[in-house]
C-alpha cells in the first residue's frame, strides 16, 4: 500500500516535469526562431535538445515502468539514491580533465602568443573564462553536488528528497555548464569575472539551483538522525548563498528578449564592489565552505576516527560564516571605492586566519594517533596535503590582502599564483581523495584498482602545483618591482613590453607544471575507470600497510 | 531611507545583532550539556558507507 502511494506520488512528480519539459521545448523552439543572432540560434536550440530529450527519457521510463512495475517501485523510499552520485563521479572526472587541459593551454598561449591562432574562438580571452568556469563551476560544481548528495543521504540516513528532482539538478547543471562554455567560446559574455554567462544561463541557473536547494533542504527534512552533521551545515550555507550572490551579482536588463546581450542594474563603483562582494565570496563559499564539507566527512571517514574537536567544527563554522561576506573590498584596494571600505575588507581579510587555520587544525588534527596511515594510504596522504594546502593559500590570503602588500602584488602573477596554491593545492587534491572515496563506494568494489597509482597521481599533481606557485611568486614579484621602479629623474624604469618579456622564462615553468598537473589527472581518470568496471591490480601493498583483512578472517575463524 | 540612516543603523544594532549571533553560536559550541550530542555527532561520517 506504501510502497504503491510512493509509486504514484513519483510518477505525479513525473508527469509535472513532463508537460513543463514539453512547454519548454515549444518556448525554446520559438525562440530558436526568433534569435537575433546564429550564437544565441545555437543555444535556444541546446535548451530545445534538453527539453525534447528530457521528455524522450520520462515517457520511455513511464513505459518501462508500466511493462515491469516492481524494478522502479522496489527501491523507492527505501536504499539510497546512487545512481545520481554516480553519474556525479563521471562527470566530476570529465569536467576535470576537460577544465585543466584548456589551463594548460592558456598557460602556453601566455608564453607562446602563436598558439591564439589568430582566430577570436581560440584567443585567449575567450579559453580563459572557459578555463575558470570549467574547473571552478564543472569540476568544482560537480564534485560539490555530487559528494553533497552523498553525505547528506548518509549522515541523515535518509534517501534524497524528491523523486527525480537531483536527476533535474544533475542534468540541468550540465547543461548550464554547456551554455556556459560553448557562450565563452561564441562571444556571448557579461564581462563579469567568473559570472560571465548572460542573462538566459543565469536564469537557468537559478531554477537549477533552487531545485537543488529544495532536494538538500526535504532530504535534511526528512532525516532519521536528530542531530545534522556539521558537513551539511558547509553545503547548506554552500548552497544558500551561492543563490543569494548569483542572484543579486547577475541583476541586469537584456536588450531584447531575441538577443543575447544584457546592462547590469548596477554601474560605476557599486558594480565593482558588488561584483566583488560576489567573486570572493565565490571563493569563501563555493570553493571554501563546500570543499571543507568534503574534509569534515572524507578525512574522518578515510582515517576511520572522528573529528578531532567537533565544537571547534561548529566555532569554524559560524566564524567563517560571519567574517568571510566581508572580506570582497580588498579586491579594491586604491581605486574609487571608499578608504573606510577598503580598510574593512583588509580586516576582515585577516581576522580570517583565525577559522581557517581552526579548521584546518581541526582537520589534520582527526589524524592524531594515526599518522601513520599517511604512509600506508595515499588518499588519506591526498586529502590531508589539500588541507595543508588549504592552510597555505588562507595564511597568503590575508597576507595579500594588507593594502602595503596589496600594492605589490595585485594584478601580478603573484595573484594567479595563489589562486592556484588554493584551486590546484586544496580544492583539487581534496576532490580528488573525494573521488577516490567515492567511486569504490559507490560501485560496490572491494577497494580503488590501484593505490600505487594514487600514489603516483599523488607526486605528479604536487611537483606540478610546485613548479607552478613557485614560478608565480619569482614571476609575480618581479613583475610588481619592474611595474614600481623609478628612475632618478622620476620616469619609469621599464616599458610594459619589457616586464613581459622578463616573464617569460615563468611562463614556460608554469606551463610545465600544468602539463603535469593534468597528467595526474589523467592517471586518476584511468584509475577510476578501472575501479568502475570492477578491476583490481595485482600489487604490492605499501610498505608496513596493515593487513586487516585476513586478521578479521582470522578473528572470525576462531 | 538615506545612506546616512543605513549606515547609522549597521553600525550600532547591526553590529550588536551581529555579535549576539555569532555569542549564541559559540555558547551553543560551549555549552557542557551538549557535549554527549556532540560526541554521538562526530561519529556520524563512520556509521555507513
Amino acid at each position: 500500500m506504501n510502497s504503491t502511494l510512493t509509486a504514484n506520488r513519483d510518477s505525479g512528480g513525473a508527469w509535472v516535469m513532463g508537460v513543463l519539459f514539453a512547454l519548454g521545448s515549444i518556448v525554446s523552439l520559438l525562440w530558436m526562431a526568433k534569435a537575433a543572432s546564429p550564437e544565441l540560434g545555437f543555444h535556444a536550440f541546446l535548451f530545445f535538445a534538453f527539453f525534447t530529450l528530457g521528455c524522450f527519457v520520462l515517457v520511455k521510463r513511464h513505459y518501462d515502468m508500466a511493462a515491469n512495475p516492481a524494478v522502479p517501485v522496489a527501491g523507492d523510499d527505501v536504499g539510497y539514491m546512487d545512481g545520481v552520485i554516480r553519474a556525479g563521479a563521471i562527470a566530476s572526472t570529465f569536467w576535470g580533465v576537460v577544465g585543466f587541459t584548456v589551463g594548460l593551454v592558456i598557460a602556453l598561449q601566455l608564453a607562446f602568443p602563436v598558439l591564439n591562432f589568430d582566430l577570436p574562438w581560440t584567443n585567449f580571452g575567450r579559453l580563459r573564462p572557459l578555463h575558470t568556469s570549467a574547473v571552478i563551476f564543472a569540476f568544482g560544481g560537480n564534485v560539490l553536488i555530487m559528494t553533497s548528495f552523498h553525505v547528506v543521504q548518509r549522515t541523515c540516513k535518509a534517501r534524497l528528497a524528491g523523486g527525480l528532482a537531483p536527476w533535474f539538478v544533475f542534468w540541468g547543471y550540465q547543461l548550464f555548464i554547456v551554455l556556459a562554455a560553448t557562450g565563452y567560446l561564441l562571444g556571448i559574455t557579461q564581462s563579469k569575472e567568473y559570472a560571465e554567462p548572460e542573462w538566459y544561463v543565469d536564469l537557468w541557473l537559478t531554477i537549477v539551483w533552487v531545485a537543488y536547494l529544495l532536494v538538500f533542504l526535504g532530504t535534511l527534512w526528512k532525516r532519521r538522525e536528530p542531530h545534522i552533521y556539521v558537513a551539511n551545515w558547509f553545503y547548506l550555507a554552500f548552497i544558500i548563498t551561492i543563490a543569494m550572490l548569483h542572484i543579486v551579482n547577475n541583476l541586469s536588463l537584456p536588450v531584447s528578449l531575441a538577443g543575447a546581450k544584457s546592462y547590469s542594474a548596477f554601474s560605476g563603483v557599486q558594480d565593482a564592489l558588488t561584483q566583488w562582494w560576489y567573486g570572493h565570496n565565490a571563493v569563501g563559499f563555493f570553493l571554501t565552505a563546500g570543499f571543507l564539507a568534503i574534509m569534515y566527512y572524507y578525512i574522518p571517514k578515510r582515517a576511520e576516527r572522528p573529528v578531532y574537536s567537533y565544537r571547534l567544527s561548529i566555532i569554524h563554522f559560524w566564524a567563517l560564516i560571519f567574517l568571510y561576506i566581508w572580506a570582497g573590498p580588498h579586491h579594491l584596494h586604491y581605486t574609487a571605492l571608499p578608504d573606510w571600505a577598503q580598510t574593512l575588507g583588509m580586516t576582515f581579510s585577516i581576522m580570517l586566519w583565525m577559522p581557517s587555520w581552526g579548521g584546518m587544525i581541526n582537520g589534520l588534527m582527526t589524524l592524531s594517533g594515526a599518522w601513520d596511515k599517511l604512509r600506508t594510504d595515499p588518499v588519506l596522504r591526498m586529502l590531508v596535503t589539500s588541507v595543508a594546502f588549504y592552510g597555505m593559500s588562507t595564511f597568503e590570503g590575508p597576507v595579500m590582502s594588507i593594502k602595503a602588500v596589496n600594492g605589490l602584488s595585485h594584478y601580478t602573477d603573484w595573484t594567479i599564483g595563489h589562486v592556484h596554491s588554493g584551486a590546484l593545492g586544496w580544492v583539487g587534491m581534496v576532490s580528488f581523495g573525494a573521488l577516490y572515496c567515492v567511486v569504490p563506494i559507490m560501485w560496490n568494489r572491494e577497494r580503488l584498482y590501484s593505490l600505487r597509482l594514487v600514489g603516483w597521481h599523488f607526486w605528479i599533481s604536487t611537483i606540478g602545483i610546485v613548479l607552478y606557485i613557485t614560478s608565480m611568486w619569482v614571476s609575480g614579484i618581479l613583475q610588481g618591482l619592474m611595474w614600481r621602479a623609478y628612475d632618478s629623474l622620476g620616469f619609469l624604469e621599464y616599458s610594459f613590453v619589457e616586464t613581459v618579456e622578463a616573464m617569460h622564462p615563468f611562463y614556460v615553468i608554469r606551463a610545465l607544471g600544468g602539463a603535469v598537473f593534468v597528467a595526474g589527472s589523467l592517471v586518476m581518470a584511468y584509475n577510476l575507470y578501472r575501479t568502475m568496471r570492477g578491476d583490481l591490480r595485482d600489487e604490492a601493498p605499501f610498505v608496513g600497510a596493515p593487513v586487516r583483512a585476513p586478521q578479521a578472517a582470522v578473528a572470525a575463524g576462531e | 531611507m538615506t545612506y546616512q540612516t543605513v549606515s547609522a543603523f549597521a553600525q550600532s544594532w547591526g553590529l550588536v545583532f551581529l555579535v549576539v549571533m555569532f555569542g549564541t553560536a559559540v555558547v551553543y559550541a560551549l555549552w557542557p550539556g551538549n557535549k554527549s550530542k556532540f560526541k554521538k555527532a562526530a561519529h556520524l561520517p563512520l556509521e555507513e558507507d
